[in-house]
């Protein structure tokens, strides 16, 4: 019987799992580790300042969405012995593996910006990207009556790219709807030369913060979080001034990757081929989601899209057959720009988000704020805990990236 | 798409001043393409780096983002910014003939 090993009971981990047991049967014995039993519905996060969502709905038991017959331990990864092919974990367990597979996600990690768990952190600097800073923020956002509010991304890679872009979208929504948005300075820092990676998308979202008197602040390389004197500092001295802040810190792997050495890159990530999703570093290790060291974004849909590859493979592998399933980069976000409306995004490692439709002509706008799109985004809570958590594929949404109804730049059809 | 001359030899950069073809770069283009940067004379440590951002690339393809660099050229990320201001990953990566870094996305 195999013996398949899965580090991380969340997003990728769980639906690899699904997938696997679903391809296995009572085949192989497969086991999922996380140091918890939350698993946290991280799309939601953003949500929660505004008062859209409430903390306790985002969480669910991380065992109870594995299927019958997979086995859950709860414990902290030690090490990884890559010679062994053995996990160890903190309680002195130790687990073989014909295969594993790496799927422990992002680890935010502000203590490695100066002044960021300093004073003022936790109150006029937070963050809504872990469940007690979503709920702070609510706090702090409902308190506030005007003043500068800037959104300030340290540095990437961080999870789900379009987030801190949202949350200044619906922060102009909110503080509108509470009528004093003409007394809330609203201003978006970040480190990129542009309001997104990349240029066509990056267009249509610096439109939208200037439409919505957003001022963009950009190659701003935060240094210095100062929570006392209410200020950003930049590497380059620059300053920003600020009431409440909310930032997104800096992330890196999970923190067993430094001490199995070899396993991960000088952020903690893991290499691994960009189409297979096998890691560099050894043949029987495959990774997922955020963990992974690859060319594309940290989101959920990036996961679920791998999930299908990553199983096939991990399939083929242990069979003692060729790899034979790539992916391709699809990453698809909603993006939610207030007053009940929401944008589309969908590329992958060579188109960048396009106009156009999804999935095909006659399907969501994309790059376009529409009511589709807001509906498409609170549907999909349903979806991730109900078809995309149990490693089913989702109707009409395949992992690879559909050319149909984007409209290409002439260059690229040629 | 143009070219620029560095060190006698004509080369094709694109429109934001990075070589599209790392394979032409010598160490002799370095201080002009630095002038052309805006970055100074170009000391010991600005070559440390330089020769890290190159090593970098030979093997990942790919120039290292600055909190990269601060972490493993052995250029602590303040320095990098008196070294190449506004921005050492980029300027780093121009001068070194690579292309600009991928950076996250």
């Amino acid at each position: 019987m195999k013996r398949i090993v899965i580090l991380g009971g969340g997003t990728g981990g769980t639906l690899a799992a699904n997938r696997l047991h679903r391809a296995y049967g009572d085949g192989a014995r497969i086991v999922v580790v996380d140091r918890d039993d939350d698993h946290v519905y991280q799309p939601g996060l953003l949500f929660v300042p505004f008062g859209m969502a409430d903390a306790d709905d985002l969480v669910r038991s991380r065992p109870r969405q594995l299927a019958d017959g997979i086995g859950y331990h709860r414990g902290e990864v030690e090490r990884v012995d890559l010679e062994a092919d053995r996990v160890h974990l903190a309680d002195g367990t130790e687990l073989g593996y014909d295969a594993l597979v790496i799927a422990t996600g992002a680890r935010l990690m502000p203590e490695e910006t100066e002044g960021l768990t300093g004073p003022g952190c936790r109150g006029h600097v937070d963050t809504f990207y872990d469940l007690d800073g979503a709920v702070g923020l609510a706090s702090a956002l409902a308190a506030f009556d005007g003043g500068k509010l800037v959104v300030n991304v340290i540095d990437l890679p961080v999870k789900c790219p379009v987030a801190p872009l949202e949350f200044c979208f619906l922060a102009d929504w909110f503080f509108t709807e509470r009528g004093i948005r003409d007394r809330v300075e609203l201003t978006y820092v970040t480190p990129l030369d542009a309001a997104f990676t990349k240029p066509v998308a990056a267009r249509t979202l610096e439109g939208i913060l200037e439409a919505k008197g957003v001022e963009l602040v950009t190659e701003f390389t935060t240094g210095e979080v100062d929570g006392a004197d209410g200020r950003l500092v930049s590497f380059d001295g620059r300053e920003v001034a600020f009431d409440q802040a909310v930032v997104v810190p800096l992330h890196g792997g999970a923190s067993y990757v430094d001490r199995s050495p070899g396993l991960g890159d000088e952020l903690g990530f893991v290499r691994a081929d960009e189409h297979t999703l096998r890691s560099q570093v050894k043949d029987n290790i495959f990774v997922l989601g955020d963990a992974a060291s690859v060319p594309t974004s940290k989101a959920g849909s990036v996961t679920h899209f791998e999930g299908e590859v990553l199983a096939r493979n991990v399939g083929q592998f242990l069979d003692g057959r060729p790899l034979d399933a790539s992916f391709d980069g699809h990453t698809n976000c909603f993006i939610e720009s207030g007053f009940g409306k929401a944008l589309l995004i969908d590329f992958n490692y060579d188109t960048e988000p396009l106009p156009g439709h999804y999935p095909a002509d006659a399907g969501l706008p994309l790059l376009k704020e529409s009511r589709l799109n807001h509906l498409g985004k609170l549907m999909f809570s349903w979806l991730y805990w109900h078809s995309l958590l149990p490693g089913r594929d989702l109707p009409g949404v395949s992992s690879a990236m559909p050319r149909a109804g984007k409209r290409f730049p002439e260059a690229a059809r040629r | 798409m143009s070219t620029k001359v560095y060190a006698g030899t004509e080369v094709p950069v694109n429109e934001e001043g990075f070589f599209t073809d790392p394979a032409l770069w010598r160490e002799e283009m370095a201080p002009a393409i630095a002038a052309d940067a805006g970055v100074g004379e170009l000391g010991e440590r600005h070559w440390q780096v330089l020769k890290f951002v190159r090593a970098e690339f030979a093997e990942k393809g790919t120039g290292p983002t600055v909190r990269v660099l601060g972490k493993t050229s052995g250029v602590p990320v303040k320095e990098l910014y008196q070294l190449f201001p506004k921005g050492p990953a980029k300027l780093a990566a121009r001068i070194a003939g690579i292309p600009k870094p991928r950076g996250c996305i």
